[in-house]
C-alpha cells in the first residue's frame, strides 16, 4: 500500500472529469423534475448518448460531431419517452423503466462493431499561461472544453430557472400543471422540451464518458451512473448549483475509491467499487427528510379533459 | 381532428387484449429491425417465435421454457403486488443475487455432507436473504422517507460486487485450481435444485406456479390484496379504509424479495450451477416487463413469462444460426414494453375521431 | 343602452353523456355586474370557459364589441380585456405573489417594477398583499386577492369571478363587495357567477339563469325575489327538510383540548380544540376551507392518532384506535373529497362498500372478502338511497357528484353509527340530492346517533344544525346554540375578515373617491 502515490493535484483534476458526465445528466433532469416530469430513463438515455457520439465520432473523424450526435441520440430518445407520458398518457416510473432497458438493448446492438476501437481524441483546452500556473493550472485550466460546458450550462440553466419569463412558466407547470394550464400555458409542449432538453444532456453525459474519460466502448459501460444522476437531483432540493457541488462529490468518491485501488489499500476492490452506490443510499436518507422544495406536480400525468 | 376522450369506466376487456396487440406490433417492428440488420425478418420470427416449440429440434428447447419461464413467475409475482401497491421494486436482481449467495453459502457449508434436509434450509436461507435485501428499501422508505426505486437499485449494484467478492473468496472453490466460482452445487443431489434434468424440472418451477395460486387467492379473495389494490389506486381512500401503509410496504417488499431471493437458489443450484461472476443474466429486470406484460395479473404473468423465454431461447436461437446478435432480443423485449405502455391509454381513454368543424 | 360589450349567442357545448351547454344567449353591457345564477352543474364554469378560450364552444357565437370573438387559448381573451378570478385557485403554491402575478399577465414588467405596482393597486382597492411572500403561506382570502390584482394590472374590460365567495368570512364579502362596486365606478364589466342568491340581489345589475345548461330566463336582481329566483334555478319545488325537535341525549362523543400537527406541510394544525355532541344531536361546524376541516375529519376518524384522553367515546378513550377499530365501536365518517378519498374512482360500488362496509356490515370472515355480501350491500345503499345507477358492478367515476355523494353518506348512515363525522356533505351536489342527504342526517340523529357536521354551507348549518361551532386557523370558537345567530355573529366566530378591519376600507374608499 502506497497512499503517497496519490497525487492530489492529480485527484481534484481528474474528480473534475469523472463528475462531468454526473453533472451532465443531473442537471438535465433536473430542468425534467422541474418541469414536473420524473423520467427515470436517464441510465438508458446515456448510454444511448455514448454509444451514438462514440459511433459518429469514428465514423467521422471528429469528437466535436460525435458529442454533437450524442445530444441528438440521447433527445430522440427521450421524445419516445414525452410521446409515452404526455401524449400516451403512460405512468411515469413504467416509462423510464422501459427507456432504460430498451436504451441499454439498443446501444449494445448498435455498439456491436465498435468494441476495442479507440476514438479519435478531444484536444484539451490547454490555456496558456495559466495552464503552467502550479496547482490551479492543472486543476482549473487544463481540461477539455466539455468540462467547461457542463458548467457553464449549469449556470445557464440557474439563471434561465431563476430571471427567465420562460424558467418561470417551467416552475409554474411543475407546481401546479392544472393551474398553469388554466392560464393558457401549453403544459404538454412545456414538459416535451424540458423532456429533450434532459435526453440531450443525458446524450452528452453518456458521450463523455465513451469519448473523452474512459475512452472506448463497452456494453453497459455507464454502469449505474444514470441513476446517481437521478438520486443526485434529490440531494441538489432541484437547485442547479447544488447539482454541481453534489457531482463533484460523487465524483471525488469515485475517483478516490479508484486511486484507493490502485495504491492497494487493504480494502477488498469489490467494497471499494460500491462503496459510491452505498454513499448514495445515505446521501438519499439524509435528503429524504425533507421533500418539501419538490415540484408539487412532480410524477403526476396531465390531461386537459375539460 | 383525432381526440381523447376519457372513459367514463376503465375498460375491462382491453386490459386483456392490448398485451397480445403489443406483442404483434413488436414482432412487426422487430422484424423491420432484423431486416435493417441484414437478416431475413419472416425467417428471423420464425426462429425466434416457432421453431423453438414446433421446430425439428423443439423436443430439446420445450422443457428450457419453463427452466427460464420459473425465475421471471417467481419475481413477476412477488413486483406485481407491489406494483398494484404503487411501490416500486425495481431492485429484484440485487434480491435475486443476495437470494442465491445466501442459499448457495448453506449448500456450500454443508459440504460434504449427504442429507435431505439441506435443501430446504438452503431454500429458507436463500428467502431470507432476498427478503433482508429487499427490507433495506422497505426499511428505509418507512422510517425515513427514501425512495425505494432508487435505493432498491442502487443495492443491485452493490449485490453485484458482493457477488464478484464471493465468486472471489469466501465461497471460492477451494479445489477450483484459482478459478473464480463456488463449488458446483447442482451435481450434488443433496443441493440440486433439479428434479428431473432432462425433462427440465426443478424446484423454482414447483414454487412458481405455488406462487402464482397464492397470490391469485391473495389478491381475488383475501382482504388483504383488496387493500394492496386500493392502495394503488387511491392511497388516501386506503388509509381512510384503516390501510397501514408502513406494514402493506414491509410486505410488499419483503414478499418480492423473497420470492426474488428464492429464483435465485434455484437457478445458481440448477441451470447455473454454482456461484460466479455474472451467474445472473438480468431476470430481475426482464421480470419488470413480464410483471406490466401480464397485467400484474397471476395468470397474466405465467403467459408473459412464458413468451419472454421463448424470446430467450429463440434468441439464442436465431444468435447460433443466423448470427443474430443477443443485444437485438433485449431491444425486442424493451419494445415490446414501449407498445404496451402506449396501448394502455386505450383502456381508459377512448379515440374520437371529430369531423373538423369551422368556428 | 349602447352597445352591448359582449353579446352572446346560439352558445352549445356538449361533452360524452352530457350537454353542459344548450343554446344559451345572453349580453353584458360596459359597466355592468351581470350574474350569472345557477346550481352545480348547470353548466355555469363550461360557459365562462368558452369566454375565456380555455374551452371551444361546438355552435354559436360571440361578439365582442360588435366584433365577432372566438378566443382560442386564454391569451386571446386576455389581449382583449376578459380576466377570469377562478373558482379552484390558478395559483402557485411555491412561487411568490410577484411570480404569481407575471404569469397571470401578457408582458409583465420587470420584477422589480412589478412588485411596486402590485403595492399601488393593491393599496387603492383595500386589498393589502406583500409581493414577495410565498403563496402557499397565505389565508384563502389572501390567496383571491392575489387573484384579482392579477386581474386588475391587466385593465380588462371584463371581469369574470367564478364563485368568489365561497372561501371568505361574511366580513370579507364585504370588502371584496367594496372592491367590485369601486371597479364598476371605474368602467370594468363584471360577470359574476353564483348560486347565492342575497349577493346577486345585492351586487348585480344583471342577472342570467342556467338551469341543466340552459338559458331558463332573466332579471333585474333587485326588483326579483330570493323566492322566484330560486325557483328558476332549481325548477322544481324544494323538500326542505323537517327537523324534528329532539331533547339531546347523554354527551357520547367527547373532544378535550385536542392538537394535532398535521401530516401535510401545508396542513393547519389544531389546536386545543373543546367541545361535545350528545345522542341526538346534530352539531354544525363552519369556517373557511382550509381553517382545519380536514385534519379534525382525520384526527375523528382515526385516519390521524391523537393522545390519550383527548377524545373519548361514551367514556371509552379512542385517540389510539386506527379508523377500523373505531367502526366496530361505531364511529363512523365520511370525508369530503368524494373521489380519492371517501371512494376510489376506479374501484367499482361493490368494492367502495367494501371499503369502510367490512367491520360493521361483516363483509370477510378471516380476512377472506365475502364478495356476494359486499355487493348484496352496495346494492342496498344504491336502493334505500335511490343512487342513480346501472349497478354495484359500476366504476364509482362513472357516477355523478350528487349520485356519488349519496353513495358515501348512505354507506355510512346505513351502518348504524352511533356517532358519525361527515365534511362537506352536500358540496357540488344538486338541490335535490342535498335535500335528501341533509334529511338522512336529520333522520339518523332522531334515532339518536350523534352527529358532526363539518361544512362551509353557513344555510346549511343554520338549517340543520343544534348547535354551531366555527374553525378558524386551527382554532374552535365556542359552541353557541345554532337558533338565533346572526350572520354578524357567525362572522365574528369564523373569525371576521383574518385581521383586516373593515373600517379600513372604508377609509380607503373615501381616499380613492378623494383621489
Amino acid at each position: 500500500m502506497d497512499l503517497s502515490a496519490i497525487n492530489p493535484v492529480l485527484l481534484i483534476a481528474s474528480l473534475m472529469v469523472a463528475a462531468t458526465p454526473l453533472l451532465l445528466a443531473g442537471i438535465g433532469e433536473l430542468v425534467v423534475e422541474k418541469s414536473g416530469v420524473l423520467n427515470l430513463g436517464v441510465e438508458g438515455m446515456m448510454i444511448v448518448g455514448a454509444i451514438c457520439g462514440f459511433a459518429i465520432s469514428v465514423e467521422s473523424g471528429s469528437p466535436f460531431v460525435g458529442l454533437i450526435a450524442a445530444m441528438v441520440g440521447g433527445a430522440v430518445l427521450s421524445l419516445l419517452f414525452a410521446f409515452l407520458t404526455q401524449y400516451a398518457l403512460a405512468n411515469q416510473v413504467a416509462s423510464g423503466l422501459a427507456l432504460t432497458l430498451f436504451g441499454l438493448g439498443l446501444s449494445a446492438l448498435m455498439g456491436q462493431s465498435y468494441v476495442g476501437i479507440k476514438p479519435p481524441a478531444m484536444a484539451k483546452l490547454d490555456i496558456p499561461v495559466l495552464s503552467d500556473i502550479p496547482v490551479l493550472g492543472p486543476i482549473l485550466f487544463s481540461h477539455d472544453p466539455v468540462l467547461y460546458v457542463g458548467i457553464a450550462i449549469v449556470a445557464a440553466t440557474w439563471a434561465f430557472l431563476k430571471f427567465s419569463r420562460a424558467g418561470l412558466i417551467l416552475r409554474a407547470v411543475g407546481e401546479s400543471h392544472d393551474a398553469a394550464h388554466a392560464l393558457g400555458y401549453n403544459v404538454i409542449l412545456v414538459r416535451c422540451l424540458a423532456i429533450m432538453f434532459g435526453g440531450a444532456c443525458a446524450g452528452l453525459g453518456g458521450a463523455y464518458i465513451s469519448l473523452i474519460r474512459v475512452p472506448q466502448w463497452t456494453e453497459g459501460m455507464t454502469a449505474g451512473i444514470g441513476w446517481i444522476a437521478l438520486a443526485l437531483v434529490v440531494f441538489a432540493s432541484w437547485k442547479p448549483w447544488r447539482v454541481l457541488l453534489g457531482a463533484y462529490l460523487f465524483g471525488g468518491i469515485s475517483v478516490l475509491q479508484l486511486n484507493l485501488q490502485a495504491a492497494g489499500v487493504a480494502i477488498p476492490v469489490e467494497y471499494l467499487a460500491m462503496s459510491p452506490y452505498l454513499i448514495t443510499i445515505l446521501v438519499l436518507v439524509i435528503m429524504s427528510a425533507d421533500k418539501s422544495s419538490a415540484p408539487a406536480s412532480l410524477g403526476r400525468s396531465f390531461h386537459a379533459s375539460q | 381532428m383525432i381526440r381523447l376522450e376519457k372513459r367514463p369506466m376503465p375498460s375491462r376487456t382491453l386490459p386483456m387484449i392490448t398485451p397480445v396487440i403489443a406483442v404483434i406490433i413488436t414482432m412487426i417492428a422487430g422484424g423491420a429491425l432484423f431486416a435493417v440488420l441484414g437478416k431475413d425478418p419472416i425467417e428471423a420470427i420464425r426462429t425466434i417465435f416457432w421453431d423453438p416449440v414446433f421446430g425439428e429440434f423443439a423436443f430439446y428447447y420445450r422443457p428450457q421454457l419453463l427452466v427460464k419461464a420459473a425465475p421471471l413467475i417467481l419475481i413477476a409475482i412477488g413486483l406485481s403486488l407491489g406494483f398494484r401497491a404503487g411501490i416500486w421494486n425495481i431492485g429484484a436482481e440485487g434480491q435475486y443475487i443476495m437470494g442465491a449467495i445466501t442459499g448457495a453459502a448453506v449448500g456450500l457449508a454443508f459440504y460434504p455432507t449427504e442429507s435431505i434436509f439441506i435443501f430446504p434450509l438452503m431454500v429458507v436461507a436463500a428467502a431470507i436473504g432476498g427478503w433482508a435485501w429487499g427490507m433495506i428499501p422497505a426499511f428505509l422508505k418507512v422510517r425515513f422517507g427514501t425512495n425505494e426505486i432508487l435505493v432498491s437499485l442502487m443495492l443491485v449494484y452493490v449485490a453485484q460486487n458482493l457477488l464478484s467478492s464471493m465468486a472471489l473468496g469466501l465461497l471460492k472453490n477451494p479445489e477450483g485450481m484459482g478459478f473464480p466460482g463456488s463449488r458446483n452445487i447442482a451435481t450434488n443431489a443433496s443441493t440440486s435444485s433439479w428434479i428431473n434434468e432432462a425433462a427440465g424440472l426443478h424446484w423454482g418451477i414447483v414454487f412458481a406456479f405455488i406462487a402464482v395460486i397464492f397470490a391469485y387467492i391473495l389478491l381475488y379473495r383475501h382482504i388483504l390484496g383488496f387493500n394492496i389494490q386500493l392502495s394503488g389506486e387511491a392511497p388516501r381512500a386506503a388509509r381512510f379504509a384503516g390501510v397501514n401503509p408502513t406494514r402493506l410496504i414491509l410486505f410488499c417488499l419483503g414478499v418480492s424479495g423473497a420470492l426474488a431471493g428464492m429464483a435465485g437458489l434455484f437457478e445458481v443450484a440448477g441451470p447455473a450451477g454454482q456461484i460466479k461472476i455474472g451467474f445472473n443474466v438480468g431476470y430481475g429486470f426482464t421480470a419488470i416487463i413480464v410483471a406490466f406484460l401480464g397485467r400484474l395479473h397471476p395468470v397474466g404473468i405465467v403467459l408473459a413469462a412464458m413468451l419472454m423465454a421463448l424470446t430467450y431461447i429463440g434468441g439464442e436461437l436465431a444468435q447460433g444460426t443466423l448470427g443474430l446478435p443477443s443485444a437485438a432480443i433485449q431491444v425486442f423485449q424493451g419494445m415490446l414494453l414501449f407498445f404496451l405502455l402506449a396501448l394502455d391509454l386505450l383502456t381508459n381513454y377512448r379515440i374520437a375521431i371529430l369531423p373538423r368543424r369551422a368556428f | 343602452m349602447t352597445k352591448p360589450l359582449l353579446a352572446i349567442s346560439g352558445l352549445t357545448k356538449a361533452y360524452p353523456g352530457v350537454v353542459a351547454n344548450d343554446d344559451v344567449s345572453f349580453e353584458i353591457g360596459e359597466a355592468e355586474v351581470h350574474a350569472l345564477l345557477g346550481e352545480n352543474g348547470a353548466g355555469k364554469s363550461t360557459l365562462v370557459k368558452m369566454i375565456y378560450g380555455l374551452v371551444k364552444p361546438d355552435s354559436g357565437s360571440m361578439l365582442w364589441q360588435g366584433s365577432a370573438f372566438a378566443p382560442s387559448d386564454p391569451k386571446t381573451a386576455r389581449a382583449s380585456g376578459v380576466a377570469m378570478v377562478f373558482q379552484h385557485f390558478s395559483l402557485f403554491e411555491a412561487l411568490n405573489v410577484a411570480e404569481n402575478v407575471a404569469l397571470g399577465m401578457e408582458n409583465p414588467p420587470p420584477m422589480r417594477d412589478l412588485a411596486r405596482r402590485i403595492r399601488e393597486v393593491s393599496e387603492t382597492y383595500g386589498l393589502p398583499l406583500d409581493p414577495d411572500r410565498t403563496v402557499g403561506d397565505l389565508s384563502a382570502g389572501e390567496r383571491q386577492r392575489v387573484e384579482i390584482i392579477r386581474c386588475l394590472l391587466q385593465d380588462p374590460k371584463l371581469l369574470i369571478m367564478d364563485e368568489p365567495t365561497s372561501v371568505l368570512t361574511p366580513q370579507e364579502v364585504e370588502i371584496l363587495f367594496e372592491t367590485l362596486n369601486k371597479l364598476k365606478a371605474a368602467g370594468t364589466s363584471i360577470l359574476y357567477i353564483s348560486h347565492k342568491l342575497e349577493e346577486i340581489r345585492k351586487l348585480c345589475d344583471h342577472a342570467t339563469i342556467l338551469r341543466l345548461g340552459k338559458n331558463v330566463g332573466e332579471c333585474v336582481p333587485a326588483e326579483t325575489s330570493a323566492r322566484d329566483m330560486a325557483e328558476l334555478m332549481v325548477g322544481d319545488t324544494l323538500q326542505t327538510p323537517t327537523r324534528s325537535a329532539e331533547k339531546a341525549g347523554e354527551v357520547v362523543l367527547d373532544v378535550a383540548d385536542l392538537s394535532l400537527t398535521p401530516s401535510n406541510p401545508f396542513g393547519t394544525s389544531l389546536k386545543n380544540i373543546t367541545f361535545d355532541v350528545r345522542a341526538g344531536e346534530i352539531l354544525g361546524l363552519g369556517g373557511v376551507a382550509g381553517n382545519g376541516q380536514d385534519e379534525l375529519l382525520a384526527a375523528l376518524s382515526g385516519e390521524a392518532r391523537t393522545p390519550e384522553n383527548t377524545l373519548k367515546v361514551n367514556g371509552q378513550s379512542i385517540g389510539k384506535f386506527g379508523p377500523n377499530r373505531r367502526r366496530e365501536l361505531g364511529i363512523l365518517a365520511a370525508p369530503e373529497e368524494r373521489l380519492g378519498h371517501a371512494a376510489a374512482p376506479d374501484m367499482s360500488l361493490t368494492e367502495n362498500a367494501l371499503l369502510t362496509g367490512r367491520i360493521r356490515e361483516n363483509l370477510t370472515s378471516n380476512g377472506f372478502v365475502k364478495w356476494a355480501g359486499a355487493t348484496s350491500f352496495a346494492e342496498n345503499i344504491i336502493k334505500a338511497f335511490d343512487v342513480r345507477t346501472p349497478g354495484p358492478h359500476v366504476a364509482a367515476r362513472a357516477l355523478s357528484g350528487g349520485n356519488l355523494q349519496k353513495f358515501v353518506i348512505g354507506r355510512e348512515v346505513l351502518q348504524r353509527p352511533t356517532v358519525l363525522i361527515v365534511n362537506q356533505p352536500t358540496w357540488g351536489v344538486d338541490a335535490a340530492a342535498a335535500a335528501a342527504i341533509r334529511q338522512s342526517l336529520m333522520d339518523l340523529a332522531a334515532e339518536g346517533a350523534a352527529i358532526v357536521v363539518i361544512s362551509q354551507d353557513l344555510d346549511e348549518l343554520m338549517e340543520i344544525s343544534d348547535r354551531f361551532g366555527a374553525l378558524n386557523e386551527g382554532r374552535l370558537s365556542d359552541i353557541r346554540a345554532a337558533a338565533g345567530l346572526t350572520i354578524d355573529e357567525i362572522g365574528l366566530m369564523m373569525g371576521g375578515a383574518h385581521g383586516m378591519e373593515v373600517a379600513q376600507v372604508q377609509d380607503d374608499a373615501a381616499q380613492g373617491a378623494s383621489a
